[in-house]
Order: C-alpha cells, then sequence, then structure tokens
C-alpha cells in the first residue's frame, strides 16, 4: 500500500516534469478552491430528484392522470425545482465565488466626445444656406411624416363620431328578453330588475340593452316632460353606465322602507349609484351623467313598447356627448 | 477541447477578448439585486407558456356555439375566442397549466418590476450615470401593465368584457380627442368591430412583447455598460471607483441559472396548483352583462381605486364635455405617477446640485428627503390601490362602501404627508443613533485602556482618530 502510493507519486512528478515541455504553466485566472465530495453527491443526488419529476411527468402526461393539470404542475415544478437547487448547489460549493475587484468605467471620455462633435461639426462646413437647407428639410420631414401617419386614420372612423349617438330604440319597438319573447307589463314585479332588448335589433350596441324596474307610480319623481315616460310605474333606461359603459347589473332595493335607502340601480364596476324614481340621476359614485331613460308604451297586446328615443345618448362621456340626442338612424 | 471550440469561435469572430471581459464581469453580491433578474425570468416563462398558447388560441368574436368537455356552457353561444379560451383549459392536455402559469408569471412580472422599483428608488440606484436605465425600466414597467391588460381583455370572457368597457370609457374620455380615439382602436362604438380584435391580439403577441424585449435589451446593455451599482463595500476599497464582485463565471452563472429555473418552478407550481382566472366560470362576455365584486388582476387595481374615488361630474363648459370623469383616475392619474417617476432623477440633481456619478447606492436613511418624498409618494399609491378592494372589504369585514369612500377621499391626502414626516425623522435618528456609536467606537479604538468616569466620552477634537463632525470624510468612508 504504502509502497504503491509512493510509486504514484513519483509517476505524477515524471508525468509533470514530461507534461512541462508541452504546455507551459500559465497563472491562475480562476482563484482555486477546495473540493467538496459532499456538495458533489448533493447536485447528484438533486439532478437525480429533477429527472426523476421529468420521466414523472412524461408518464402523467401519457397516462392522463386524473386532476391532469395538478400532477402535471407538480412534476414539472419539482423537476425545475430540484434542478434549480442543483444549479445553486453547484454555484455555492463546486465552483469557486471569488470576489473580484473590478475598475468602474470612466463616466465618459472627454476627448471622444469632442471628436465626435468635431466631426459633426466639420462635416456641415461646405454648407452655406444652413437655415434655408435646414427649413425645407424640416418641411420635407413633416410633409413625409404626416404622409406616413395618414393611413393610420383607417383604423377607424375617425372623424365620424355619428355612431357613437346611435341607438336602435324608436317609438313603437318592443322590448323582448334574453330569448326574444316580448316583455309584457303584467311580468314585471315591484323589487326585481329586468333587462330588456329591442326587438329584431343587434343586441351587442351599447344602446341596445335596457334594465327595466317597477316603482309605486306615486313614489316617481320625474322631470315634468318625462310624466307618462313609465307607465303604471314601470321605467327603462339604459344598462350600460354612462361612467365607463359597464353593465347596470345590481338593483339596491330596500327591505324595509322606513330605515333602508331608496331603490337604486348600481353599476358594479366603480359602484355609480342611480335614483330610478326621478330619472336616472347620479346618487353617488364617480358617474358624470344621469342614467339614459327611455319612454315606454303599454300597447293592446300588454307588451312594452318604446314611446320614443333616450333621453341623451348612452355609454360615456366624450366631447360631443351632451350636444345631440341620440338617433336610431 | 475547450480550447479548439474557443479557437474555433474567435478566429471566425474575434469574439474571445469580449467573451473573456463578460467571464470576469462582476456581480455585486445583494439579494435586492435579484429582483431585477426575476422579473427578467418571469418575462423568459411568460415568452415560452406564449407561443404554446397561441398555437390553440383563435382571436376571433365571430360567433360560435360551444360543443366542449365543460359541460356547463354546453350549447351555449360565445366568441371563437373564449370557445378556445375554454378549449385551452378543458380539451389541451397541459393546456390548463399552461395558461394558468402564464397568467401568474404575468402577475409575478409586474410585481418583481415595481418592487425593483422600489429598491432603485429608495437606494438611489437611478442617479447618475443611471438614469436613462432607470428611465427605460420604468416604460418597461407601463409596457408590461399594457400588455397584462390586453392579454387578459383577449380572452372574451365577462371580466375581460368588462376591463374592455372601462378601457374604452377611459379612452373616450381623453379631451377634445377621445371619440376619435376610441373610434380608431375599436373600429366601431363598444364593443368593436371584428378588427379590434386582431388589434389586441397582434398587439399582445408581437408588438408589445417586442416592445419590452427591445426595451429590456437596452435595459441591460446598460446596466453592462456602467456596471451594476452596490452597496459600501467592506473591504478597504473606494467603492466610487472599484466594483466587488463574482465573476459572471463560474460565480454567477449557475446561481443566476438556478434563479431562473426557481422562478420558473414556482411559476409551474402554482399554474399547477393554485387556480387564477377560471374563465369558464365566469361565462362569455355581453355588453348588457356583469357581475358584481368584479376585480381586474393586481396590477390595475390602483386605476380602479382611482376611477371609484372620484366624485361625480364631468367638466362641461358651453355644452361641451370637456373632461369626462374616467379621465382623472384613468388617465391622469397614471401618467402623474409615470411623469413623477422618469422626472424624479433630474428634479433631484436640480434640488441636491448633485451632478456627480454615483456607482455607491445608499440606505434609505442616507437620503432622508428622498425616503420621505418616496414613502409619501408609494404611501398615495398602494392607498389609492387600496381603496380598488373596497367592495371587498365591505363583503368581508362589513364597513360600508361609502364611509370607506369618504375616508379614502380624505385620507389618500392627509397619510402620505404624515408618513412623509415620520419616516424623514426616522432616518434622522437613525443616522444620529449611527454617528454617537461611530464616534463611541472612534473613542474606544483611540484610548482603549485609559480609565475614563463612567459616561464620559472624550470629544472628537481629543481623539485625534475620528473626523471633525460634517466633513466630507465622515460622510463617505463609512466602514
Amino acid at each position: 500500500m504504502k509502497i504503491g502510493r509512493k510509486t504514484l507519486a513519483a509517476l505524477g512528478v515524471l508525468g509533470l516534469l514530461a507534461g512541462k515541455g508541452k504546455r507551459p504553466r500559465r497563472e491562475r485566472i480562476v482563484a482555486a478552491g477546495d473540493p467538496d465530495r459532499r456538495a458533489e453527491l448533493v447536485v447528484v443526488a438533486l439532478l437525480l430528484a429533477a429527472s426523476a419529476c421529468a420521466l414523472m411527468f412524461l408518464v402523467v402526461y401519457a397516462l392522463d392522470w386524473s386532476n391532469l393539470t395538478q400532477w402535471l404542475g407538480l412534476c414539472l415544478g419539482g423537476a425545475l425545482i430540484f434542478l434549480a437547487a442543483a444549479l445553486i448547489v453547484f454555484g455555492q460549493r463546486l465552483v469557486v465565488t471569488e470576489q473580484l475587484e473590478e475598475d468602474y468605467p470612466e463616466a465618459g471620455e472627454p476627448e471622444e466626445q469632442i471628436a465626435v462633435e468635431q466631426i459633426v461639426r466639420e462635416s456641415g462646413s461646405k454648407i452655406t444656406r444652413k437655415r434655408l437647407l435646414g427649413g425645407a428639410a424640416g418641411l420635407a420631414g413633416g410633409a413625409f411624416g404626416a404622409a406616413l401617419i395618414a393611413p393610420a386614420a383607417s383604423l377607424g372612423p375617425v372623424l365620424d363620431t355619428e355612431s357613437l349617438y346611435y341607438s336602435p330604440w324608436h317609438r313603437g319597438r318592443r322590448l323582448v328578453d334574453e330569448d326574444g319573447k316580448p316583455w309584457s307589463a303584467d311580468d314585471i314585479e315591484e323589487e326585481a330588475f329586468y333587462t330588456a332588448y329591442p326587438e329584431d335589433a343587434d343586441r351587442e350596441e351599447l344602446a341596445a340593452p335596457l334594465v327595466m324596474v317597477r316603482l309605486q307610480p306615486a313614489a316617481l319623481d320625474l322631470p315634468a316632460e318625462r310624466k307618462d315616460w313609465a307607465p303604471e310605474g314601470i321605467l327603462a333606461y339604459s344598462k350600460i353606465c354612462p361612467h365607463a359603459a359597464c353593465a347596470i347589473a345590481l338593483y339596491r332595493t330596500p327591505r324595509f322602507e322606513e330605515a333602508e335607502p331608496a331603490p337604486a340601480l348600481v353599476c358594479p364596476c366603480h359602484y355609480s349609484t342611480f335614483n330610478p324614481a326621478d330619472g336616472g340621476t347620479v346618487e353617488f359614485g364617480p358617474a358624470g351623467r344621469n342614467l339614459p331613460q327611455l319612454p315606454l308604451m303599454i300597447d293592446d297586446a300588454g307588451h312594452l313598447r318604446a314611446a320614443g328615443q333616450f333621453s341623451e345618448p348612452v355609454g360615456p362621456s366624450f366631447w360631443g356627448i351632451r350636444t345631440r340626442r341620440p338617433s336610431s338612424s | 477541447m475547450i480550447r479548439r471550440l474557443v479557437t474555433f469561435v474567435d478566429e471566425r469572430s474575434g469574439a474571445a477578448p469580449l467573451l473573456r471581459k463578460t467571464l470576469r464581469y462582476a456581480f455585486p453580491d445583494h439579494w435586492s439585486f435579484l429582483l431585477g433578474e426575476v422579473a427578467l425570468y418571469a418575462f423568459v416563462v411568460l415568452v415560452a407558456t406564449g407561443i404554446y398558447l397561441t398555437l390553440f388560441f383563435e382571436p376571433s368574436t365571430a360567433k360560435t356555439v360551444y360543443h366542449g368537455a365543460y359541460e356547463p356552457l354546453q350549447g351555449m353561444e360565445m366568441s371563437k375566442a373564449y370557445a378556445s379560451a375554454i378549449h385551452i383549459s378543458f380539451d389541451v392536455k397541459a393546456g390548463l397549466l399552461i395558461r394558468q402559469t402564464h397568467h401568474w408569471a404575468a402577475d409575478v412580472f409586474v410585481a418583481a418590476i415595481v418592487l425593483h422599483l422600489i429598491r432603485v428608488f429608495f437606494t438611489g440606484a437611478y442617479r447618475k450615470p443611471r438614469e436613462l436605465t432607470y428611465l427605460i425600466g420604468v416604460l418597461l414597467l407601463f409596457t408590461a401593465l399594457l400588455e397584462g391588460y390586453l392579454g387578459y381583455s383577449m380572452v372574451d370572457d365577462l371580466l375581460s368584457g368588462m376591463g374592455l368597457a372601462i378601457g374604452y370609457g377611459v379612452a373616450l374620455s381623453v379631451p377634445f380627442v377621445g371619440a376619435n380615439l376610441a373610434l380608431a382602436i375599436w373600429g366601431h362604438p363598444f364593443p368593436g368591430n371584428a378588427d379590434f380584435w386582431s388589434r389586441m391580439y397582434i398587439a399582445h403577441v408581437l408588438i408589445f412583447p417586442v416592445l419590452i424585449g427591445g426595451l429590456l435589451t437596452a435595459h441591460l446593455a446598460l446596466v453592462a455598460s456602467r456596471h451594476h451599482s452596490q452597496f459600501r463595500p467592506r473591504r478597504k476599497v473606494n467603492g466610487e471607483r472599484k466594483l466587488i464582485g463574482v465573476p459572471t463565471f463560474p460565480g454567477q452563472a449557475p446561481r443566476s441559472l438556478g434563479l431562473m429555473l426557481a422562478v420558473a418552478a414556482v411559476l409551474v407550481l402554482l399554474g399547477g396548483l393554485v387556480q387564477i382566472n377560471p374563465i369558464w366560470l365566469w361565462g362569455p362576455y355581453h355588453v348588457s352583462q356583469g357581475t358584481n365584486g368584479a376585480q381586474p388582476d393586481w396590477y390595475l387595481g390602483w386605476l380602479i381605486g382611482a376611477l371609484r374615488l372620484m366624485p361625480h361630474f364631468d367638466v362641461v363648459v358651453w355644452n361641451r364635455t370637456l373632461v369626462p370623469n374616467p379621465f382623472w383616475g384613468g388617465i391622469l392619474f397614471p401618467m402623474l405617477v409615470m411623469v413623477a417617476l422618469i422626472a424624479w432623477p433630474w428634479l433631484e440633481q436640480r434640488f441636491t446640485r448633485d451632478r456627480r456619478p454615483h456607482n455607491v447606492l445608499q440606505r434609505p436613511r442616507d437620503a432622508p428627503v428622498r425616503t420621505a418624498i418616496g414613502s409619501g409618494f408609494l404611501a398615495w399609491v398602494v392607498m389609492i390601490f387600496t381603496f380598488g378592494a373596497a367592495d371587498r372589504v365591505y363583503v368581508f369585514l362589513g364597513i360600508p362602501y361609502e364611509t370607506q369612500l369618504w375616508f379614502f377621499r380624505v385620507a389618500i391626502w392627509i397619510v402620505p404627508v404624515l408618513l412623509g414626516v415620520v419616516v424623514y425623522r426616522l432616518c434622522l435618528a437613525l443616522r444620529e443613533k449611527e454617528e454617537v456609536e461611530r464616534d463611541q467606537q472612534a473613542a474606544v479604538r483611540s484610548a482603549p485602556p485609559s480609565p475614563r468616569p463612567e459616561g464620559s466620552f472624550p470629544r472628537r477634537a481629543e481623539t485625534g482618530a475620528a473626523p471633525p463632525p460634517g466633513s466630507s470624510e465622515g460622510r463617505t468612508r463609512r466602514r
């Protein structure tokens, strides 16, 4: 044993001496460090665990287990976490993590800066009419830029904002429910709210959906010109909040009238709250305009119909929204 | 073997000197420097999972009737976009894992950027020569917000539709040109025409990712060219001139790669085990539908808070709606935050008259005014963010929404100021405590064995070793 070691050492020295001629020994760049055999084993174990997880992922995927998403996530996540651990142990224990000292770069090189400036300045020294050329170039740049930007106008009807005043409602149009069945006045009960759509019209237009509620006629306090807009106390408003176009999907109705606040239509996005009794005025929340009201009438068959156009355009505010009434054309 | 490879590459590209420099580039060691890396790796996961999702997703509002594995939606009419997202979730093997991982990665991406920004701000890492790096970082944050919004809006479930409706309201609210702008984007009044869906899709899968990738590259290139900033080194070197750090190779590379895999692991585990955005429960969107308790992804919470806080008025002049209400919370507020963030380094330079380059970071207490203003500003945004969840607070704690609204309308202006003052005092106190300790140490070092009456300290002038108070020595050489 002892002899063997000595022989090996001797051989090693011989080998070194032999190798010396071929490749000159260079100074180390990366600092030397002590070996860490335990860490090596840990890394190997972690890599094996990662392989096991990855293989498990393949198995789970191929066999299409139940709760597939969870198992796949667990296997893939496990493989990744073991790989990550292996790399981090490797980085901390198996390579040298010496702290280097490195010079920060100088903040700018004045000589080069001057040279750049000089090149630019001297390049223009032949030019005599700088301002004229500059003006012409500016004009060309501006015109060319405008020409380049112009096709962006094709993105939408940029200058024609007429469509923002559109409403499918007009006098006589019936209100129908989700399945297209006309709403009867008798269907509408108090303390509930209903969604109505225009018969035979696109329901995905902002002005199409309505929210309907029934209040005691005596409880109504509509503006004078809207006195006959709510037959039997049935009121219809645009279902689209004039704040930011969400659907008014909440109806607050008191269970004990003496103590609780009056009925209100509420938008769930930013809690704009509208009073249906007095024509949809904003009671609370951020909406800057009242809820547009649609006048109703009841036909001979007892069905609800629009009796005219909304009180104001539907949808969020913009520059011209207060300038005109909505139109159905 | 290595030598042959390097020789091959170098003889054909001349890359060896650069490669050598890169391998020995020093990374200063501090956990908080990893936040930006986490964001980077979340982005890598986003790109990888995102590419997979594009192989199945159909960005179309064309109507279809659902016939798939998910029973409750059977036979329902919906857009192809929504149907394909449901298809990914139920019929594509591993589809739900990838979709949820993608969604989680987006949330973590923005969170990491925000934390990174906070770290950079409070340590003064944005100071000369790194203002441009910081500026690009701020732009990255806002690009990432828009990208995330587009991503969850494309799915066309009820919540995405509600989010888009709000986006439409906000676009319309731009003074003067809002209507033209909204029609240019949507092609038609909300919910828009088919073009809008193509636009949103290409913006989410190409335009914004490329923009983010480009900004990210510029951000990293600038970091590398000026080198990392560092906290004051413990070793006796001038930290402004010498950077102390672990070299890329072999020290930093395995650790950083390990961090990448760890980030990916956490995201995949979240994606597999923690449900996020179960779109099949929300149902398809129609303009006539909404739901209570609708909340955006967390990173837009500050905007919903701001929209909700506004009192109800439009600014109207001669029947013209000059400033529709959503403008304040939806555009002015985020713009204000962005402009304030971008302007800060230059404002600070102007007020401190400090135009020298800085490589050594400050601790928050080293710059009390900045720390105070930053804390106040952060508190302002965080409070507005918190109010965005007021409806949930009402549901869980029963505090009336109206009460919360009035509380926050007042408190968002008072609390930040108070916090700023408190933080300022705290910074001064910490500094003072440190100075006292330093003097004590200096005193002990200069005259350790000499017997002194209890409680009395030699004055600084007597010790000789400690610098006079307030001298530049005392400020810069703190070890």
